[in-house]
């Protein structure tokens, strides 16, 4: 049984898995990338990215990741569209990796495997989910037109989702359980200057209405619970997100909320060989840039490793 | 090997409702980022279920009337119909395993 070892593994498809890509590639090492069905990340649900370094006029999100991944290519990284399914990281390097069933070896290992957007944890909301309660503003604002729409959330994605829903609601209610803003500057001022957006502060959405769709929401008051209903045609979640790191418990070692534990400012977790970059080590800023910052830390981090251990082999 | 037909609101009856073995549809648009995600795994599906399952696709931007008379009020959304019936209905991207998975009961 002839069984290939990857030198450099990297699980994950944003910005952060594709610097990595982009530096291991130039690196030599011809990294393989497990691209995982969410290829691209959360940059694959918005439009226009502004807050990018080199594009002065914005550049969508897809096509921000497009570009990413040819420029990683041209160095030979091999971005491939499969899950993960498993990871052993027990043995030590070589670690091993499940990948449409079949065990793959990799000597050392980046996880990039990014954030999952939250949900409020509703039974109606998932039972509407498709029928107007949606996570991505960008995919499914055009089935709104000219109705009523409530966004949930207070921060810079609850502000673009609402701004960009502008475009096809007729209204668009934010929902937010505190009396302020989470939100960059820009984007609340941007925000409070439309015209078609109201707030609704210190209020929780606690249950979603409707039979084959959504007719309303049943908000409640944080400070004295009263709850009252709100008509609207759809819901659109944007309270923030969750790592993902279910593959890697047990593995790694997590912090309380699934983050993976890294040795500031070096990208190494608690395994050897194993290295993590982005927003699943990032409970601070979860930018694009700051992701693509760290997933070049991490691809160095790997080859300066994997120097090290054929230096003591040798 | 079988690809995904591309399917409008002109040809649905006939290719959709009247068509002799189940159909797997992809409702999905061009400004939609996930969307991208899913086609490559339906390619592969088109492929390897060629003969047992029909694989189709409809922008909904150009045909919003069949999108509108099934409700598709996200994408991409996943309908498989049989004999001209709604059986089943995904709502969100999924990995190939996990498409196959759902739709094991139909082919």
């Amino acid at each position: 049984m002839s069984q290939t070892t990857e030198t450099v593994a990297i699980i994950g498809s944003g910005p952060a898995a594709l610097s990595a890509a982009l530096y291991a590639a130039r690196a030599d090492l011809q990294p393989v990338v497990y691209e995982g069905r969410e290829a691209g990340g959360q940059l694959m649900l918005t439009t226009d990215v502004e807050n990018y370094p080199g594009f002065p006029e914005g550049i969508l999100g897809p096509q921000l990741i497009s570009e990413m991944r040819k420029q990683a290519e041209r160095f030979g990284a091999r971005p491939i569209s499969a899950d993960v399914e498993s990871v052993d990281f027990t043995q030590g390097s070589p670690f091993s990796l499940t990948v449409r069933g079949e065990e793959i070896a990799a000597q050392a290992v980046i996880i990039s495997t990014g954030a999952t957007a939250r949900w409020l944890g509703l039974d109606n909301e998932q039972r509407l989910l498709g029928r107007g309660v949606s996570s991505c503003a960008t995919c499914d604002g055009f089935f709104f037109r000219d109705k009523e729409l409530v966004v949930v959330g207070g921060g810079d994605s609850a502000m673009e989702e609402a701004t960009f829903l502008t475009k096809f609601a007729s209204k668009v209610t934010v929902v937010h359980r505190r009396k302020e803003l989470r939100a960059s500057k820009i984007m609340q001022d941007r925000a409070f200057a439309n015209d078609k957006i109201e707030f609704e502060w210190n209020a929780q959405v606690v249950d979603v209405l409707g039979e084959d769709s959504v007719e309303g929401v049943v908000l409640a008051d944080t400070e004295t619970d009263q709850q009252r209903t709100l008509r609207t045609d759809g819901l659109f979640v944007a309270i923030g997100h969750d790592p993902t790191t279910s593959l890697f418990s047990g593995q790694i070692e997590l912090d309380e909320q699934g983050y993976i534990l890294v040795d500031e400012p070096r990208t190494h977790t608690n395994v050897p060989g194993v290295f993590a970059a982005g927003d699943v080590v990032d409970t601070i800023y979860r930018q694009a840039v700051t992701a693509a910052g760290t997933g070049a830390r991490a691809a160095i981090d790997a080859e300066r490793w994997l120097e090290e251990q054929a230096v003591a082999a040798s | 090997m079988s690809q995904p037909v591309t399917v409008t609101d002109g040809d649905w009856d006939e290719e959709v409702l009247q068509s002799d073995v189940p159909v797997l549809v992809d409702f999905w648009a061009e400004w939609c980022g996930p969307c991208r995600q899913v086609h490559p795994v339906l390619e592969e599906i088109a492929a390897e279920k060629s003969g047992d399952l029909k694989v189709a696709k409809l922008n909904v931007d150009e045909n919003p009337e069949t999108a509108r008379s099934y409700k598709v009020m996200s994408i991409p959304t996943l309908m498989v119909f049989q004999k001209g019936r709604e059986q089943k209905r995904i709502v969100g991207a999924r990995g190939k395993g996990q498409l196959l998975g759902e739709l094991s009961d139909i082919a």
